[in-house]
């Protein structure tokens, strides 16, 4: 018993390969829109690959663009072979590699999920390398004249400004590092000696932060040094002010932003995965109704079209049995081989 | 003597005027892109419109969004009578139409050119506006307890950091206005009293600026506070350190990003003016070639198509004549004493038929 059987005459086969011809060139654009989707996500992280340990991995995008690329060539090589459809001595060139054609595009469709899958897991590796990306990138905040680090006060001022950030879990993580540099540092001063003498790595800490950390929807002008003494700042009090500073910490803002663009272009793909294993039906459906002709000869006759042979439990049975057959081919030859041998 | 005169064959009329059936279709897109050209630099001005001072600057775009709409609707009728016109036939229907169609197009066309003129010309107003406005916002940066200006420093703040500026002509107009709040102003300090009584509006003037001017680029975390003051830091100079603040001022920021935009759109409107004259031109000589095609009669000859059927002089001369006559046909016709009723035996010959053959005197015997 065939699975989900369908009786077609030649209208309906006319009318079957033109929509699935038509729904093969959407596929194509999905295809476009797939490639562009994994270039634009691989662009965004080397955008802040300093700010994530240069340790990024670029597996997701760069699948992503393959993907695309096969799917283009997939749904174009379909699409021609539905236009063919309707003419009975072209499809025939096309008959003997049909079967082989939709196992491929069974694997593709397979494929497809798998990415789908990793969009929405690869969040969880992206999370540790930002969290170490973002505390080295801190470290060497003050580095400015360091040659390979001398743009990392700039990357990291211009990316807490648009991200609405501070710091890596939030803005104190600022008054664990020095970031001022030890050349503006006036080594004479006693304010200095004495701040450098306070801890043990001999580091200048202070309880200030950058001027990037500063919110502009603050009502009073920003207030960035002695941050945690009250009695320096009039009316202030540093525990109820929420409007200073940006409070989100880093991490969380670009793991947000990374994550949500993720979870779009995963969604995009089982949309897409969707729509492939909608056509791949439709293909097989084209390729079953023309090889069942009643009268061979007449091309409107009428004939069936179905998605399996065989329902699906002899389906899988079958194609375990000639797996088992091909491996054991192998095994018949080499002991015929070795009967040979001991023969002559 | 006609002004450029070409000779048309039946097929060469045909493939004019499927030409020009393509070229009105692309020139509706085109006048879609002015439209939208029109829209995008509305929504731009809107969006800084907090620190423009009120000037007549919105007329710009909307000319633009009005010019791309009249563009498409024109073209989109003349797309339809160049599709009537390979049959001569359907153009019967449009003759009338057509050559008013064409002068209507020809002073739109100025009025296309106009507005690429504009574009170039709106300079001066923006300058102005920006002038006033990027002041007035400084002077209420301070107000976010004020209904309506609360907003005023987060706008002058982002647009400091969005397009590396600083203040109105740079980071000096800081200092001539006060910028922080009263309300966190200790005013039992006897510094801040100092401050205040130092100049005669009795405001606190220091020589500082927001954050907003921090150059990203420093090598050095920022200094907003005692920028004059160089002892105040370590291995400071204030006359030579450029990359502290930003050293452009915001008012030349702002005109030089929306110069950028209007010489784009300036040279898209030019693009277009050229694009429509030639499409008209086209329409015009489809336009003579078929009525001189209908004149002679046979629907398969050759026909002549020009700009001009006479030469401009005296084409002005004829037209100037038509408005005279226009206005004297209110007059009365004094030939015949001002009587309409008498009979004026006609002076042109009578037309008998394509043979002009006059008809046989019918015989009075019956």
């Amino acid at each position: 018993m065939a699975l989900m059987v369908v009786k077609f005459d030649l209208k309906k086969r006319v009318k079957l390969a033109q929509t699935v011809w038509f729904m093969y060139w959407f596929a194509v654009m999905a295809g476009v829109l797939l490639f562009s989707m994994g270039l634009f996500f691989k662009i965004e992280l080397r955008k802040r690959s300093e700010l994530m340990d240069n340790n990024e991995s670029h597996f997701l995008p760069n699948l992503l663009i393959l993907m695309g690329l096969i799917a283009c060539a997939i749904n174009g090589v379909g699409g021609k072979i539905c236009y063919d459809s309707l003419d009975p001595s072209k499809f025939a060139k096309w008959k003997p590699m049909l079967k082989t054609f939709l196992v491929f595009c069974v694997g593709f469709n397979a494929l497809l999920l798998v990415t789908a899958l990793l969009c929405f897991l690869m969040r969880i590796p992206l999370q540790f390398t930002l969290a170490e990306g973002l505390k080295n990138g801190m470290k060497y905040y003050k580095d400015t004249d360091t040659p390979g680090r001398c743009y990392m006060k700039r990357t990291l001022d211009l990316m807490q400004m648009e991200f609405r950030c501070c710091g890596n879990d939030n803005y104190r993580d600022w008054f664990e590092i020095q970031w001022v540099s030890n050349r503006y540092l006036d080594f004479t001063a006693k304010e200095v000696k004495d701040r450098i003498g306070s801890n043990v790595d001999g580091q200048y800490l202070m309880d200030g932060v950058p001027f990037s950390c500063c919110n502009p929807g603050s009502p009073r002008p920003c207030i960035q040094i002695q941050m945690t003494n009250n009695s320096a700042h009039y009316s202030y009090d540093h525990y109820t002010e929420e409007l200073n500073i940006w409070r989100r910490g880093c991490r969380d803002a670009l793991l947000s932003y990374y994550g949500g663009m993720m979870n779009t272009i995963g969604a995009l793909v089982v949309l897409i995965t969707m729509l492939e294993v909608a056509v791949t039906i439709g293909l097989q459906y084209i390729d079953s109704s023309l090889s069942t002709l009643v009268n061979p000869e007449d091309p409107e006759s009428e004939s069936e079209g179905w998605v399996l042979e065989k329902t699906v439990k002899e389906t899988f049975t079958d194609i375990m049995a000639k797996m088992k057959s091909l491996t054991k081919g192998g095994k018949v030859e080499e002991s015929s081989e070795a009967a040979v041998e001991t023969v002559s | 003597m006609a002004v450029l005169r070409v000779k048309f064959t039946k097929t060469k009329r045909d493939k004019l005027a499927q030409v020009l059936w393509i070229l009105n279709w692309i020139s509706v897109v085109t006048g879609a892109i002015l439209f939208s050209l029109g829209l995008f630099l509305k929504v731009e001005i809107n969006k800084r419109v907090e620190v423009m001072a009120e000037r007549d600057i919105q007329y710009m775009p909307n000319m633009l969004i009005a010019v791309g709409l009249i563009a498409c609707a024109i073209n989109f009728l003349g797309g339809k009578i160049c599709y009537d016109c390979v049959d001569s036939t359907k153009f019967l229907r449009w003759k009338l139409i057509m050559l008013p169609y064409i002068i209507c197009t020809f002073f739109f066309t100025f009025c296309v050119l106009v507005g690429a003129l504009m574009c170039y010309s709106m300079r001066g107003e923006l300058e102005e506006s920006l002038n006033l406005g990027l002041t007035e916002a400084m002077k209420f940066y301070k107000d976010t307890d004020t209904p309506g200006r609360c907003f005023l420093k987060r706008t002058v703040d982002i647009l400091q950091i969005e397009f590396k500026c600083c203040g109105n002509s740079g980071y000096r107009d800081w200092f001539q206005m006060q910028w922080i709040s009263n309300r966190y102003l200790d005013m039992s300090q006897k510094e801040v009293v100092d401050r205040l009584r130092s100049n005669v509006e009795g405001k606190y003037l220091m020589d500082a600026a927001p954050f907003s001017c921090c150059n990203v680029n420093s090598p050095r975390p920022c200094i907003q506070k005692q920028i004059t003051n160089n002892s105040a830091h370590f291995n400071y100079e204030h006359q030579t350190e450029e990359l502290n603040l930003w050293m452009k001022g915001c008012r030349q920021a702002l005109l030089e990003h929306y110069n950028y935009i209007m010489q784009s759109i300036g040279l898209a409107v030019l693009i277009t003016w050229l694009f429509e004259l030639s499409v008209l031109t086209g329409v015009r000589y489809l336009q003579t070639s078929l009525e001189n095609v209908l004149r002679q009669g046979d629907p398969n000859s050759e026909s002549d198509g020009w700009l001009l059927e006479n030469s401009f002089i005296e084409t002005a001369r004829i037209n100037l004549n038509i408005i005279k006559s226009l206005g004297k046909s209110n007059q009365i016709d004094e030939a015949n004493n001002g009587d309409p009723n008498i009979n004026v035996p006609s002076t042109s010959k009578a037309h008998y038929g394509p043979d002009n053959v006059p008809p046989k005197q019918m015989s009075e015997s019956s």
